[in-house]
């Protein structure tokens, strides 16, 4: 695929690697914020390719794994109610609630439907008006022009029967959290290529002179991985702490305008929990007033739950860089992607899964 | 999750601008997605797709830099070869 497979070419990841190895001088901590990213790192084992001083750190980029359990049990309280079709992406199915999953729900008769876009669930939404349709909004700022769109679009035509049980979350906030705990040991950070596609990069300028962290806007493939750590390497040897961009062909400072347009149009930034972190502040969205009428958690009057996270899972050291999945005593044991005690095994961009899928050790 | 992949625009219906689909060639698999976010593209234009949604059009001439730096690298390089 044009635009995929160029930036996949071994010999030119080599090349990429030699000018990290010469560079290098001394050990740096970098952590690479977005889980499409390590599972790139994990899958290609771009890792293995750089120094032993320099370690990458898993961050908390991966949506599926944030969404806090009692999101997760107020989705499968909605989803067994019989006048509902509960659809979302297919990666939510599997995740573990307090007691099951949607896959289960499923199974014993819930009508759960896997859509590509929700503007699939507002079409089923369209067909079905005897139904109440609801989509599971998570995602980070990458998927929240399509879930705002979806919104606007049901307001726009009058659907009474669609609504929305959102989890989105933001990373800048997540940045921020990370790096004024005093365990933090990030030195600089590959931020999320699509995340800044919708957002441009403005919003991080702050936060690099804050914590005088060097902040790399990075794409997915190897070549672009590689690229986004060299340029952090030059940074960091250099004692310098800029927002850069790596990832040019896909992402403008000031990000796509009409996106962010809607998206503050339709969403307003709320608090959030995070799953295995906690609550951060001004780190989610959330519907704004003006379309509250889509509030799945509100019209199911589901708001209520709230849960504890299982104590043995170490997914909230995992996702803050604090932990390496290998360390943990259930990994690969009592915990696996079938069994998943937590967050970070659950989705195949969680670090625990892909080390579990590429790397058993 | 933030998965994005980048396709070429073969076809472009609708006129409004909040409605206007593309037909979006990935190697071979065609789908619809909107293009609701990028207004100027155009049809033979490359976008990064994201749960149906067009976020961004692919800009050719910095996807060709990578490719000119790791050259440059390679030149220095050969440049500080050991002689002996």
């Amino acid at each position: 695929m044009k635009f995929m497979d160029e930036y996949r070419d071994a010999e030119l990841a080599q090349k990429f690697a030699r000018e990290i190895h010469r560079l290098t001088t001394r050990p740096w901590k970098i952590m690479e914020v977005c889980g499409g990213q390590t599972h790139a790192i994990v899958k290609f084992g771009i890792d293995e390719l750089l120094p032993e001083q320099i370690e990458l750190i898993h961050g908390p980029g991966c949506p599926v794994c944030v969404t806090p359990l009692e999101v997760i049990d107020q989705a499968l309280e909605i989803a067994a109610r019989p006048e509902v079709i509960f659809t979302s992406f297919g990666d939510m199915l599997r995740v573990p609630g307090s007691t099951t999953d949607l896959l289960s729900v499923k199974a014993k008769g819930g009508d759960v439907r896997i859509v590509y876009s929700p503007l699939d669930a507002v079409k089923i939404a369209e067909q079905n008006p005897a139904q109440e349709v609801v989509f599971f909004g998570v995602g980070f700022e990458t998927t929240a022009p399509a879930t705002a769109m979806a919104v606007y679009q049901a307001a726009q035509k009058g659907l009474k029967n669609f609504s929305m049980l959102i989890s989105h979350v933001l990373v800048p906030p997540a940045i921020e959290a990370l790096m004024s705990s005093p365990d933090c040991r990030v030195q600089a950070f590959l931020a999320a290529g699509h995340v800044c596609t919708v957002m441009g990069y403005e919003e991080y300028f702050p936060l690099a002179k804050k914590y005088r962290v060097p902040i790399v806007v990075t794409g997915f493939e190897p070549l672009d991985i590689l690229h986004g750590i060299l340029m952090t390497v030059q940074q960091l040897e250099s004692g310098r702490a800029k927002v850069e961009n790596q990832y040019a062909r896909a992402v403008s400072r000031v990000g796509n305008e009409p996106a962010q347009e809607l998206i503050n149009k339709v969403f307003q930034v709320v608090p959030r929990k995070w799953r295995g972190i906690g609550e951060i502040p001004q780190s989610g969205l959330g519907l704004a007033n003006e379309y509250t009428a889509f509030d799945a958690a509100k019209k199911f009057g589901v708001a209520h739950c709230q849960v504890e996270e299982p104590a043995e899972c170490v997914a909230g050291l995992i996702l803050q860089g604090l932990k390496k999945p290998h360390e943990c005593l259930a990994f690969g044991t009592r915990c696996t992607p079938e069994h998943p005690f937590g967050a970070t095994m659950v989705s195949s961009e969680g670090a625990c899964a892909a080390y579990y899928r590429y790397r058993r050790r | 999750m933030c998965l994005a992949i980048p396709g070429k625009v073969v076809s472009i219906s609708g006129e409004d601008a909040l409605t206007r689909m593309g037909r979006i060639d990935f190697s071979g698999v065609i789908k619809q997605a909107s293009l609701a976010y990028v207004p100027e593209v155009k049809v033979g234009d490359y976008v990064i797709v994201h749960v149906g949604f067009a976020l961004s059009k692919v800009d050719e001439d910095e996807a060709q830099k990578v490719f000119e730096y790791l050259k440059k690298i390679g030149e220095l390089g050969e440049l500080e070869e050991p002689v002996s």
